[in-house]
């Protein structure tokens, strides 16, 4: 079953939540956040002063004061609690897979059943149609179909077999038909499945190097208003003021940077949650962490930027032919033509013109003339007439010459990044088909959002320059690598390191693995080899490639959530300081004083207990 | 608030904009081992000499590590130097007064202050120090102290400036260049120049003048060993003394006065400081100290833009500082102006404003000025009676000393402290806007954020701490149950309070000023403000330096869209914004139990 968002008050959540939040109290664990953990003290000692008495302050003042302090930490603990709630949610769909399965292992020669916890390393098993394959490992023989959708979400069942790039099976799927021979690569207890859980239930999760950085700035602060509020007692005894010590904690726990520092945690977790959302994977919290920090995004043309195949768009008839009769010679040049290019050829000729695809069988007399490497060029033959369709140099060796107006429309669409294709009979040349690639919807747009804020996108594809430069134009990529081999994408990325940018890519394949370790974002797809998966430090479970631009933006987010909460949180406590504080001192001023003192606005709005109340 | 008074405060802008750029281009010179000046004639042969007798290599530059430990030595030893001369004063040459030796904890105290560049004075000069201590003890700390201060600004600046490095400068060069090109020769030509004004510069006994109009006082008796005799309660016995004379200072005041501002020193020769006639003749001295004091910390921002190769960033962090500067002149001057209630009720002239403690001369607008710019920028001279001021005219040089000195600050003090600010801004603003922050090329990582974090943690606890721990102790306050003064402060309640807070303060600043009122010549007050001093210079730098290390070391990120901007109105807002809510507020409830209620209390009649 898919990962899917679960709603806020999901009681399925929110009841372990609520008591996970107070098994949160206890102060071993509470220590690794310091500022609840002061916190959490001070309501132990108000709780304390609430008994015994604390200078003569009313009790329901006491009263008050504690439960806010017991309800901030509570509070703290709950939204903790209820990010790994929603985080655990999603690791029990994920864990639902892992059913107890059985085995057939080899071994000497013979096979033998045993429990998938005995599998170790290395271990060969078979696995036949209707069985769950019981670790993650790569098929050494044969190919079979499996159902993946435990872990895609994605319901069709997908090939994988022996060599090449989908080799690769996953723990928990379900083999559907043939039978395969699988070599084990992994322990139980470490299979990808299990690590995703451990990283999604947040048990393991580091913590980034931000949050760090943040921590330690929110830590300092707490321990500089330890010191501002010991030394206000002390201030206050110099002028014959003895503050309650219930003030000082409330005073205290106002000061201290509660709302960032009791939600920190919950914000790191939701940024593995979110992503688990989108159906990626993230190994670590420093992975999504580094998305948001990326300079560069290495994007493949196919299947990124573009749609998978190219696609007829026009048809520019040669002299003396009108586009109508080119587009009829295209169609039934085409007519056997199984390849993509090939049905989106009919396709055009249908839109534009109205002509109606003719099925082959309708016209017994036709003779389909396959592709071959030797002529390259693809066909018919009906009523003595043969059509063709090749590339342009084939269809000149075969006619001998293209009339010059065809020559030239050939240069000009290769030169706009298209692939021309000629259409002829054995008499003349009689058009240009422009096939091109498809640019994705809304990319620009989308690149554009990214230089505003300072990524850059490049493309890397294996087309020559010409196309890529076409290409790359039309998608409004700031920067293309043309003929690029695995080696370039690696050297590239290394590259831009050097000049001290972060960089994000996908990969499926195993010659993409080491790129996909040198990026600092590397998203895997989960249709990919397992070295791939290996290598990358997130998995794509939908093996959509164009993904990437969403990680990087949640990323971003949450970078900035954290950022803000911070920066909120220290203008509205601050704010508050300023507000009350100067009421607070007057009303403790020594009795003397007091008697003198004729300023009634400050000392009548200060009621001290109600406003501290609200600092609570 | 007159028209003569904005038209000064104009002048003194437009001055100290005018010689930002050229003091900044002079010290690109003197902080580059490799630098020529118009001085190389003259010093060259000297510098190279000074090299070759303390077998200095000037190629071979320090880790922040080997830098540091080098400056800690220096400072320790000349510590010690000062300690040992302070106690012999006696019987050294050049002590036409007898002056005896001054006592273990004072002298301990001393050595601290003139030390770490704060110049805190617990004694009077001209009644405690011979002329061999003024000149030998005190006036080298006045150089030695500036010259480290400059040194370690300029690391933290090439920390910035260089990358995918360790080595960070020389200090024995860095210490030699700055001594030789730039305190030495401008002293020697502003102290002609205060000369000029009427400052004495000699090595004379002190002069007797007959006063007009003699007059008796009571003084403590004492018995023949010089101890206070003490009657049956404990209380001092008191007898009565004519007075028809009046001792007049001498001594060399020209030659300590110039470095004591041009190095933000502030310690002064006599216990008036500025406001001795000798030590501030003339309105245009007055002016020129002003000036002198701001100089050096003005022109190092320049100095920083033009080395981290972003003049535009040195500029925005020159106006950040000049806007706080002038934020605090208003309202110190404001509140100055406006008087006290109390007082006016009584008859006094409200148009005078608040008269109290200040130098007729200079009136009320150059002593807020002069509050205002020495407590800025850590020098701490004074020339009116900062325990006079209203009470928040008092408040502004305390608020300014909170800051963490850095509104230009002391001399390489104040520009170093200030880059810890820019670094926390940085990050800040760089979580806000969704990238793990960056500044001038270099990620802020964890380890830059913890040391930026212990420097205003220091900050904080010596601040606080001290005056929290004086404020519970019989020895720092007066008698909870009789109210009687003990030992520490003349006043009680929140002005009381203010006083000790204002030695903590100007100790752990490194700032020296006085607020005064408090009788800080005892052992546990000399102590404690001694380790204050030692904590907010040592414990600062320290950090700071391993700052510097590891912004050094990184390696450079290229500038993008998405990089915060380090310069522009923006940043300067950002970069306030930072001091005031990351540093400054740490002390406002400490602020609000002193000058804050003491102002309301003030408008109720009641005065401390």
């Amino acid at each position: 079953m898919a990962a899917k968002s679960h709603s806020i008050f999901d009681p399925a959540i929110v009841m372990p939540a609520i008591v996970e939040s107070f098994k949160k109290l206890n102060p071993v664990t509470l220590a690794r956040n310091p500022v609840m953990f002061v916190t959490e003290v001070g309501a132990v000692v108000t709780t304390v002063l609430l008994f015994v008495g604390d200078k003569g302050a009313p009790f329901g003042f006491l009263l008050q004061i504690t439960l806010w302090l017991w309800f901030t930490v509570l509070f703290a603990n709950f939204a903790e609690a209820m990010a790994e709630g929603r985080g655990k949610a999603q690791a029990d769909s994920l864990r639902n897979a892992r059913t107890q399965t059985f085995a057939n292992r080899i071994k000497n020669g013979s096979t033998e059943k045993v429990t998938s916890e005995q599998l170790r390393k290395d271990d060969v098993v078979v696995v036949t149609a209707g069985e769950f394959i019981p670790g993650d490992g790569e098929i050494i023989e044969g190919a079979a179909t499996v159902d993946e959708s435990a872990i895609t979400g994605e319901s069709a069942p997908v090939v994988r077999e022996a060599g090449g790039d989908r080799s690769a099976v996953t723990g928990g799927t379900r083999v559907l038909s043939d039978k395969i021979k699988i070599r084990i690569t992994s322990n139980p207890g470490e299979t990808f499945l299990d690590r995703m859980i451990g990283l999604v239930e947040g048990a393991k999760r580091q913590k980034t190097p931000n949050e760090i950085a943040l921590t330690i700035l929110l830590s300092a602060l707490t321990i500089i208003f330890l010191v501002v509020l010991i030394a206000l007692k002390g201030y206050g005894l110099y002028q014959s003021v003895d503050f309650p010590i219930t003030v000082l904690v409330a005073l205290l726990v106002c000061l201290i940077p509660t709302t960032i520092g009791g939600l920190l945690s919950a914000i790191g977790i939701a940024g593995i949650d979110r992503l688990v959302q989108k159906n990626v994977l993230a190994m670590s919290g420093r992975a999504v962490e580094a998305a948001g920090d990326v300079d560069v995004l290495l994007l493949d043309k196919t299947g990124t930027i573009t749609l998978g195949n190219r696609q007829a768009v026009q048809f520019i008839p040669a002299p003396g032919v009108t586009e109508r009769q080119l587009a009829e010679a295209a169609q039934l040049a085409s007519l056997a033509d199984e390849t993509p290019e090939g049905r989106s050829i009919v396709v055009l000729a249908k839109q534009k013109h109205g002509l109606r695809g003719v099925e082959l069988h309708e016209m017994p007399e036709a003779k389909f003339v396959p592709f071959t490497a030797q002529t390259r060029m693809s066909g018919l033959d009906v009523n003595g007439t043969n059509y063709r369709k090749g590339a342009a140099g084939s269809i000149r060796t075969w006619l001998g010459q293209l009339p010059k107006e065809v020559e030239a429309e050939v240069d000009a669409i290769s030169s706009n990044g298209g692939t021309p294709l000629v259409v002829a009979t054995k008499q003349k040349a009689l058009g240009v088909i422009y096939l091109k690639d498809i640019v994705k919807g809304g990319l620009s747009e989308r690149f554009e959002r990214f230089r505003a804020i300072g990524i850059r996108t490049v493309m890397i594809t294996g087309d020559n320059k010409l196309t890529a430069a076409a290409i790359a134009r039309e998608a409004g990529v700031d920067d293309f690598l043309a003929e690029a081999k695995p080696e370039d994408k690696l050297a590239l990325i290394r590259n831009e390191q050097a000049g001290g940018r972060m960089v994000a890519m996908t990969g499926d394949g195993t010659n993409d693995a080491p790129a996909l370790a040198q990026a600092d974002v590397g998203v895997a797809m989960n249709t990919g080899t397992q070295a791939a998966k290996e290598a990358g430090n997130m998995v794509d479970l939908d093996s959509n490639p164009t993904k990437l631009l969403e990680i990087v933006e949640i990323g971003k987010q949450l970078l900035i959530t954290r950022g803000r909460a911070d920066d909120l949180q220290h203008l509205q406590r601050r704010g508050q300081v300023f507000r009350h504080h100067p009421g607070d001192v007057a009303r403790h001023l020594p009795a003397d004083c007091a008697a003198e003192h004729h300023a009634p606005r400050l000392v009548d709005e200060c009621d001290p207990q109600r406003s501290d109340l609200q600092r609570g | 608030m007159n028209s003569s008074d904005w038209f000064q405060l104009l002048i003194y802008v437009v001055a100290l904009v005018a010689i930002t750029k050229p003091f900044g281009l002079y010290l690109c010179k003197v902080l580059d081992t490799n630098g020529k000046t118009f001085l190389d004639p003259v010093f060259k042969p000297l510098e190279k000499l000074t090299y070759a007798v303390l077998r200095v290599d000037p190629r071979k530059e320090h880790d922040w590590k080997q830098y540091t430990i080098a400056m800690l030595m220096f400072s320790m030893i000349g510590m010690l130097f000062t300690y040992v001369i302070l106690r012999l004063q006696a019987i050294l040459p050049l002590n036409p007064q007898h002056q005896v030796a001054v006592s273990e904890h004072l002298a301990f105290n001393t050595a601290a202050s003139f030390t770490t560049n704060t110049n805190w004075q617990s004694y009077g000069g001209e009644t405690t120090m011979s002329y061999l201590s003024q000149m030998v003890a005190l006036a080298f700390h006045n150089f030695a102290s500036a010259a480290v201060g400059i040194a370690i600004a300029a690391v933290v600046v090439r920390g910035i400036a260089r990358h995918s490095t360790k080595m960070l400068g020389n200090f024995w060069v860095d210490f030699t260049r700055i001594s030789y090109y730039l305190l030495l020769p401008i002293c020697i030509v502003y102290a002609v120049v205060l000369v000029s004004q009427g400052m004495i510069q000699n090595f004379k006994p002190y002069d007797a003048a007959s006063i007009v109009e003699p007059f008796t006082t009571q003084v403590p008796k004492v018995d023949a060993k010089n101890n206070p005799v003490v009657d049956a309660q404990g209380h001092p016995v008191l007898v009565n003394q004519k007075v028809d004379t009046q001792n007049i200072a001498q001594g060399p005041m020209a030659s300590q006065i110039a470095i004591k501002m041009l190095g933000t020193n502030g310690g002064g020769f006599t216990n008036a400081n500025a406001a001795q006639p000798f030590e501030n003749p003339t309105p245009l001295s007055n002016f020129l100290q002003m000036l002198s004091i701001f100089a050096i910390g003005s022109g190092l921002t320049y100095y920083y833009g033009r080395q981290v190769k972003h003049q535009g960033h040195g500029w925005a962090v020159w106006a950040a500082m000049i806007t706080l500067f002038l934020a605090g002149v208003l309202v110190c001057w404001h509140y100055e102006a406006a008087g006290n209630s109390t007082l006016t009720a009584l008859g006094v002239d409200p148009a005078d404003g608040n008269m109290e403690g200040k130098e007729v001369r200079f009136g009320v607008f150059n002593s807020a000025l002069f509050a205002t710019i020495t407590t800025d920028a850590s020098c701490g001279a004074v020339n009116a009676m900062h325990d006079s001021f209203t009470p928040l005219g008092g408040l502004i040089p305390l608020f300014n000393m909170h800051l963490g000195e850095i509104v230009i600050g002391g001399v390489g003090a104040g520009l170093y402290g200030m880059i810890v600010f820019v670094i926390l801004a940085v990050f800040i603003a760089g979580l806000m806007v969704g990238r793990t922050p960056e500044f001038l090329g270099k990620k802020i990582e964890p380890y830059d954020v913890k040391m930026a974090s212990i420097v205003i943690l220091v900050l904080a606890w010596s601040i606080l701490g001290f005056s929290g721990w004086a404020c519970l102790n019989k020895w720092g306050a007066p008698d909870p149950v009789t109210h009687q003064m003990t030992d520490g402060t003349n006043n009680n309640g929140p002005h009381g309070f203010t006083e000790i807070l204002y030695a903590y303060s100007s100790a752990t600043a490194n700032n020296g000023s006085a607020f005064a009122g408090i009788g800080a010549n005892t052992a546990w007050y000399n102590v404690t403000l001694a380790f204050a001093m030692l904590v907010g210079r040592f414990a600062m730098i320290v950090p700071i330096m391993a700052l510097a290390g590891s912004l050094a070391r990184k390696k450079l990120v290229p500038e993008s869209a998405g990089t915060f901007p380090v310069s522009g109105p923006l940043f300067t807002v950002l970069l306030m914004g930072t001091i005031l809510i990351v540093g400054a507020l740490n002390f406002f409830p400490a602020l609000t139990l002193g000058p804050i209620v003491e102002h309301f209390l003030m408008h109720v009649g009641k005065l401390y």
